[in-house]
């Protein structure tokens, strides 16, 4: 909401030296954040001038351009006459006019212009002769501003203009604007009566209500008005879309008749553009007051108006010119008894009934419409208007009468028509309902020992009715507070009007907690130990398109149907929210190779969906009621599953090259150990098995499973396919691992051993298998045959090549061997590797080399 | 060897002359002074103390000499050639010292030589910042809670007093997933962990949700649509906007320093009420500039959102709000995390490349 601060000081006494700074600060200490300051487009100097002369020139282009000398005063510095090029012809010499010189700027909408001496039809112009539309003070483009028309009604001030003074001020263009963010509880602060009220709180400076002196003006309603009829058969939630419904009539306006100066100005200044006055009157009284009015081409109206809801394929062009389509839960203004829609009431009016240039007499509603069907109007055809925002806020509910008559009154003085005695006043808005709160309560919520006079000073300072029993107060409420509701809202008035840096810091004492869960624990743990082990951690937005899904070689359908689809995604071509991180870590992996890293390895934890693909909508429940437990469990059954994953990225050398040697580019064994690495770190046993699975490679695929077989995911090499189909670095390896399956593995507390003391000895045996025999088979075999005893074992060597038979490799053991009550002998020590290796032959086929 | 003369003199015998043993010592010592190194040391050892040695030689006549004469011609062969082995073996010492030193000397790298086999990973700067602040409020005697990043709509909105048809609702900038009717959103605040806290656990409880939040804004600079936040939620019998200013003074000056505070604006959500806006005092100029960049001279940053807990939201989640009060608070830690360390440019944050982490420690 922008408040022009000349504006709000007709409703308030704003102190002469307060600066809009200083408003600004005030008004954030009661809840109205600044949102900027604003003051007019212009940068001096803008100064008066009398034409003296006015010499037209036509051109080879036909057009005709004023050759003018202007007395600028002393402003020019030479006081001598200025020449100056015009385009314009509605002014005459001896007219005062506005003259930027050079070195001023204007502000277009193409930016800010600054204004030299320049060359043009054959002339040095030295400035500008400016229209209202250039100050930004109008829309009249049709000619420049002549100051004897604009300030014919002033004929004093207009005595006391003379060439060279300063046109800034003349025009209002140093007046300040102050924008304030208003909260969606305080519908009454998109007005300057709103904002000058808390104004009146934040600094105890005298608010005068405009609207009393209104009300006090405005006619009784009579039997004779425009007859309107008010018939929600649909209400919403049990409540009326539409419970007052103001309407005058104001006839023989001239349409046409220019906007007031000082109207225009401040509608400009608030943000609005000035059109014509019936529009310009209703938007002003509109952000004076907070009522939003709709002014109506009486002559295209037909007695009754009806306002009821939608029916079912009725449709109404509104002034946007858009056919639309209503529904049946929008309230409409209609006339003809209820057979014609002429307004989505609230929200738009309709183009038929619009008033327009052979408007002579008009009707102005002023009507309190219910928020909610408001909102769902505005939301349903996209139209939030300045009227919308205000009904969904919630307007004052006695304001209709005043605003209609200020409203009358604009059209009367500056339309010059005449109002109609009869006036039109049907519905009753429900009252405000009284907040009962012990006259304590604000202290014991804030931790501020308030004076109970205070409280009630305070409430009744904000417009609340307050009587008190013992020691409970009875809140009444203003009408242009339908927020306060119950008594924590009236803490709030309190604490924010007394000031809420009186509230003191105060430590709360907690029972006592149990510290991180066991779930928190591991989380942090994996990542410092992926991070020690050269890994960088990153995080990606969670979106994807079925397109990386296939690009990485999955069943595009069966992602899709565990994905979760967004309604309103960011880019259509990423609706997804993916099912595993890398189909997201890989923008990372390509992004740092664009940008010249080429040795880089990733991971990143968060969460993936694991959707079971059936749909169970989410129900729903009222605001402030607890669901049963039925409802409780349905809408957590609603929620997909949603795992957390570690992901693991490798591309380029794991270990670097340097002064020292060569590097060592990653493979698929890295990840394969970082699996190993994160079991170890988090005492649980891992395993690899050979699998294949999308995205790796069909050779270089381990399944990563715990010692139930339990899977905790898949690591390997990825596909050539996805590599290239993704533009990734060739033999990029990369691992995705369900951390919840890791985590609640290593929730088991490790029981130890005692270490035994005796001699180790060890063993070493080479065995030959085929090459299709995984090591883990040969290793089992090992493990079995030579029993308790076998402390460790460890492959030391592999070995294809020219001594072995093709197909055949060698594998080469160290076995060590300790008991954990005596020293082995090397009989013992034979024996037990002799039996080792003949479990080996015989459940591999090994031959000891 | 002859056997035992009696007829012999000593003084006779050559070898044993006084004289001859003397200038067989100081032969061996001049050679032992003038031996460079180890090896020359060893070579010279056959000569002066091996068994053709001068004095072994001597040595070996002793026996032969009658016994009046054996004790002092022992006496003086043994005593030179205790000189002669005391000068080798002291000889020996200080070789060995030269020799080690100048292996030591020598085995001497140039230590500034660029190290980085395997470079060490880094933690992302935002897991650090949200574990930092865990751990704060651990140290107070809070829990961590969590909760699903796709929530259903009743969690993030309607339990927290979001009316489906509140303007506040529209204001969130939510995603939504296909088809509305699921009643699933991404959620857009951390505070649905608000709600499935209490219905877990029930009060009092002193809660803090730390965790990634989505709104539909495009990525650029300043905006994310996915972002972090911190939530604190306390409720118990008793709690006072005193402890929620209390508790947000202490976060602020754990993580931005001794002396930041906090400042409460009257503000709106439904979710509390009162509600307020959370200011951080200036940590650059401490509201003492006002030229100051960082605060654009007023001193304090916007930080974060906060209020009493509304009934609505202790009724919604089953707590009987005549008996308990609470306390809630929200704020980003992205935002936190560029107030500490300068980051100007949200993107780097999240786009995963390498060298943003590298600036940083596993400390922030």
């Amino acid at each position: 909401m922008r408040v022009p601060v000349e504006w709000m000081r007709e409703y308030v006494a704003v102190p002469q030296d307060a600066t809009g700074v200083d408003i600004a600060a005030d008004l954030v200490s009661v809840g109205l954040e600044e949102e900027g300051l604003h003051t007019g487009g212009v940068t001096g100097p803008l100064v008066v001038g009398r034409v003296l002369s006015r010499e037209p020139e036509p051109q080879k282009n036909g057009k005709t351009i004023n050759w003018c000398s202007v007395d600028v005063g002393d402003a020019n510095g030479t006081g001598e006459p200025q020449g100056i090029v015009c385009g314009a012809h509605n002014f005459e010499p001896g007219d005062l006019v506005v003259v930027i010189l050079p070195g001023g700027v204007l502000t277009t909408p193409q930016g800010p212009l600054e204004v030299s001496a320049r060359k043009t039809y054959g002339h040095v112009s030295a400035g500008m002769i400016c229209s209202e539309r250039e100050l930004g003070i109008g829309d009249d483009h049709d000619g420049i501003l002549v100051l004897d028309r604009r300030f014919a009604g002033e004929p004093d001030l207009l005595a006391r203009l003379t060439p060279g003074t300063d046109a800034i001020p003349l025009l209002g263009l140093d007046r300040e604007t102050v924008e304030v963010n208003v909260t969606p509880d305080r519908g009454y602060c998109f007005s300057v009566r709103g904002v000058a009220r808390e104004y009146g709180h934040a600094t105890g400076a005298n608010f005068t209500d405009p609207v009393v002196d209104l009300d006090a003006r405005a006619p009784q309603p009579t039997e004779g008005g425009f007859p309107v009829e008010l018939r929600d058969d649909a209400p919403i939630r049990g409540l009326d879309g539409c419970d007052r419904y103001v309407a005058r009539v104001v006839r023989g306006i001239d349409v046409a008749a220019p906007t007031p100066p000082w109207m225009a100005t401040r509608l400009t200044e608030a943000g609005m553009r000035p059109i014509s006055l019936p529009v310009d009157v209703t938007n002003y009284v509109m952000l004076g007051l907070g009522q939003p009015l709709h002014a109506f081409d009486l002559a295209t109206l037909e007695a009754p108006i009806v306002v009821r809801r939608a029916r079912a394929g009725e449709r109404l062009t509104t002034l946007d010119d858009a056919d639309r389509a209503l529904d049946t839960g929008d309230l409409l203004i209609t006339d003809r008894g209820g057979e014609r829609p002429v307004a989505i009431a609230g929200v738009m009016g309709g183009a038929a009934t619009e008033v327009g240039a052979e408007t002579r007499d008009v009707l102005i509603e002023a009507a309190h419409f219910e928020p909610v069907s408001i909102a769902r109007s505005a939301r349903r055809h996209k139209l939030p208007s300045e009227a919308s925002r205000r009904f969904e806020r919630g307007v004052d509910t006695a304001l209709a009468a005043a605003a209609a008559q200020l409203a009358v009154d604009l059209l009367v003085e500056h339309g010059g028509g005449v109002a109609d005695e009869d006036v039109t006043d049907v519905g009753t808005p429900a009252a405000p309902a009284a907040v009962s709160m012990p006259v304590g309560f604000p202290s014991v919520i804030a931790g501020v020992d308030y004076p109970e006079a205070d409280v009630v000073r305070i409430l009744e300072e904000i417009g609340c009715a307050v009587t008190r029993e013992a020691d409970v107060l009875s809140v009444l409420p203003p009408t242009w507070r339908p927020d306060l509701t119950t008594a924590p809202d009236l803490v709030e008035e309190v604490a924010r009007i007394h000031g809420y840096d009186e509230i003191p810091s105060v430590l709360p004492t907690p029972p006592g907690g149990s510290g991180l869960t066991h779930g928190q624990r591991v989380r942090r743990t994996v990542a410092d130990v992926l991070a020690g082990q050269g890994l960088s951690e990153v995080w990606s937005a969670p979106f994807v398109g079925a397109d990386r899904y296939a690009a990485l070689g999955l069943d595009v359908d069966a992602e899709v149907a565990r994905s979760v689809r967004l309604a309103n995604p960011l880019s259509d071509e990423q609706p997804l929210m993916r099912t595993r991180l890398l189909a997201t870590m890989v923008d990372a992996l390509r992004r740092n190779v664009a940008r010249g890293t080429r040795d880089v390895a990733l991971f990143e934890i968060g969460l993936v969906v694991d959707s079971d693909g059936e749909r169970r909508p989410a129900p729903t429940e009222e605001v402030g009621v607890r669901p049963s437990d039925e409802v409780l469990d349905a809408i957590r059954a609603a929620v997909p599953s949603q795992p957390r994953h570690i992901g693991l990225l490798l591309a380029g050398d794991r270990d670097r090259a340097g002064w020292w040697g060569a590097g060592r580019a990653a493979d698929v064994t890295d990840v394969i150990d970082l699996a190993r690495v994160l079991g170890e770190a988090l005492g649980v046993a891992v395993r690899t098995a050979r699998d294949t699975v999308a995205p790796f490679h069909p050779g270089r695929c381990a399944r990563v499973e715990l010692a139930d077989g339990t899977v905790v995911g898949h690591v390997g090499e990825l596909h050539p396919k996805v590599v290239a189909a993704l533009g990734l670095p060739a033999r990029t390896v990369a691992g995705e691992l369900d951390l919840d399956v890791l985590t609640r593995a290593a929730e088991a507390t490790v029981q130890a051993r005692t270490l035994t003391t005796f001699p180790m000895a060890q063993s070493d045996v080479a065995l030959v298998v085929d090459e299709a025999v995984e090591a883990v088979a040969v290793e089992g075999a090992l493990r079995a045959g030579a029993g308790p005893t076998l402390e460790s074992l460890g492959l030391f060597d592999v070995y294809h090549g020219d001594q072995l038979e093709a197909g055949r490799k060698s594998l080469a053991y160290r076995l060590t061997f300790r008991a954990p009550d005596r020293t082995l002998t090397t009989d013992e020590v034979s024996g037990l590797r002799d039996s080792a290796v003949a479990a080996a032959a015989t459940r591999t086929g090994a031959v000891q080399r | 060897m002859s056997g035992p003369n009696t007829n012999y003199d000593p003084v006779e015998v050559a070898v044993l002359d006084p004289e001859a043993v003397d200038a067989a010592v100081a032969s061996a010592l001049d050679a032992v002074a003038g031996a460079t190194s180890l090896d020359e040391l060893k070579a010279l050892r056959a000569t002066h103390q091996g068994d053709k040695s001068a004095l072994a030689l001597a040595n070996r006549e002793i026996g032969a000499l009658p016994p009046s004469a054996k004790a002092e011609a022992g006496k003086r062969v043994g005593q030179a050639r205790g000189r002669v082995n005391q000068a080798f073996a002291a000889r020996q010492l200080e070789l060995e010292a030269e020799r080690d030193e100048r292996i030591l000397t020598e085995e001497a790298v140039d230590v500034t030589l660029p190290t980085g086999r395997r470079p060490l990973g880094r933690r992302h700067p935002i897991e650090l910042m949200s574990e930092r602040i865990a751990d704060l409020f651990v140290g107070m005697g809070w829990e961590i809670a969590e909760g699903p990043e796709i929530e259903a709509e009743w969690f993030n909105f309607d339990a927290l007093n979001f009316d489906a048809d509140h303007p506040a609702r529209q204001m969130q900038d939510t995603f939504y997933v296909d088809p509305p009717e699921a009643g699933l959103v991404l959620r857009t605040h951390t505070s649905p962990v608000q709600a499935r806290t209490l219905l877990d656990r029930g009060v009092p409880v002193y809660v803090a949700a730390i965790g990634r939040v989505f709104r539909t804004d495009e990525l650029d600079a300043t905006h994310m649509p996915a972002f972090h936040q911190v939530e604190g939620l306390a409720v118990d019998e008793g709690i006072t906007m005193a402890h929620l200013k209390g508790t947000l003074d202490r976060l602020a000056s754990e993580l931005f320093g001794d002396g930041i505070t906090t400042r409460l604006r009257p503000s709106y959500f439904p979710f509390t009420e009162p509600s307020a806006e959370m200011d951080l005092r200036c940590f650059v100029c401490r509201g003492e500039d006002p030229d100051c960049r960082t605060c654009k001279g007023t001193g304090w940053i916007e930080w974060g959102g906060c209020g009493m807990v509304n009934r609505n939201v202790l009724t919604a989640c089953g707590v009987d709000p005549d008996r308990y009060t609470g306390f809630a608070f929200g704020m980003g830690i992205d935002r936190a995390l560029m107030f500490r360390t300068g980051v100007s440019d949200m993107r780097d944050m999240i786009e995963g490349d390498v060298r943003f982490d590298a600036q940083f420690g596993w400390e922030i």
